[in-house]
């Protein structure tokens, strides 16, 4: 397979998620959005990576998994907050940072 | 080779309809679920690249590990259907109108650009590329600090986590009795 069919379908999920993250109103799916999107740019890394025969892209891409995992918590752990204090998870009704 | 390329459109379509899913299902649930999906049909394309340990990385991590906190999480929220946006909303038509234009101008970049390797299969490599021993050897040497930053990351996200998801007792005042009716059906009572 040539490399440049990886980069077409990760330009795809790329704008799948940027379209997601736009659209959706609950915090928490604006978060597997997220995910969508650093997963493209994952895949874009490896195309590359093998396109250019060295693992350094894929070393990259192992620390942008890390990245993800990090802002999965951190947003997890600000959802369960919004629950708790019995605001509406929604991020139109969350305009301002005081708790 | 023309089972690769079989493989690759099987597993592209699946991560692409993973990807919908995710942004046009309504229950917070399926999304995750098809999320899991998507996870799992990407995975398959890092193996046809060769990246093998970042494909279990992803099964195993990704798909296993953050995607079961995403179900507690929607279990513990409840993951309620998502309201209708108004259809006045200049937001709901932007959306897609941003992703179209972000998807033409990446096209004409991969097509605009000058790299002939894009049309090759890629660079002829050795049988151990991607190999746990090979990321491994690169991770503790060449690559060792941005390793220990990213351990130091994640160790700063549980603490924050911790600290966001506790309890806040004597800061406010007292919660009232907990385990009543979640909060957006307590507002639409009142109203």
């Amino acid at each position: 397979m040539d490399v440049v069919w990886f980069l077409v379908l990760s330009a795809f999920i790329f704008c799948i998620g940027a379209a997601g993250v736009i659209v959706r109103r609950d915090p928490l799916v604006i978060l597997l959005c997220l995910e969508l999107m650093l997963n493209g740019g994952n895949l874009a890394l490896i195309a590359f990576a093998r396109m250019h025969g060295g693992e350094a892209g894929q070393i990259f891409a192992l620390i942008v998994m890390v990245i993800a995992a990090c802002e999965v918590t951190i947003g997890l752990g600000m959802i369960v907050a919004m629950y708790r204090n019995r605001l509406r998870i929604d991020v139109d009704e969350m305009s301002e940072l005081r708790g | 080779m023309w089972f690769e390329q079989v493989l690759f459109f099987i597993t592209a379509t699946g991560a692409l309809a993973g990807a919908l899913g995710v942004v046009l299902l309504r229950n917070p649930f399926y999304c995750v679920l098809s999320l899991v999906a998507h996870l799992v049909a990407l995975a398959v394309l890092f193996l046809l690249l060769q990246a093998a340990f970042l494909a279990a990385a992803q099964v195993v991590v990704y798909a296993g590990a953050v995607m079961v906190l995403y179900v507690f999480v929607v279990a513990y929220i409840g993951g309620q259907d998502e309201a209708m946006r108004a259809d006045d909303s200049l937001v709901s038509s932007f959306g897609p109108l941003f992703a179209a234009a972000i998807a033409v101008e990446l096209s004409f970049a991969l097509i605009g650009t000058g790299l002939e390797a894009l049309d090759t299969r890629g660079a002829e490599v050795g049988p151990g590329f991607g190999s746990p021993g090979q990321i491994g050897a690169l991770l503790l040497r060449r690559f060792l600090v941005p390793f220990e930053a990213a351990s130091y990351l994640l160790l700063v996200a549980a603490v924050g986590a911790v600290v966001l998801a506790r309890r806040r007792r004597g800061l406010e005042e007292p919660p009232p009795p907990r385990r009543e009716a979640p909060a957006r059906e307590r507002l639409e009572v009142q109203a």
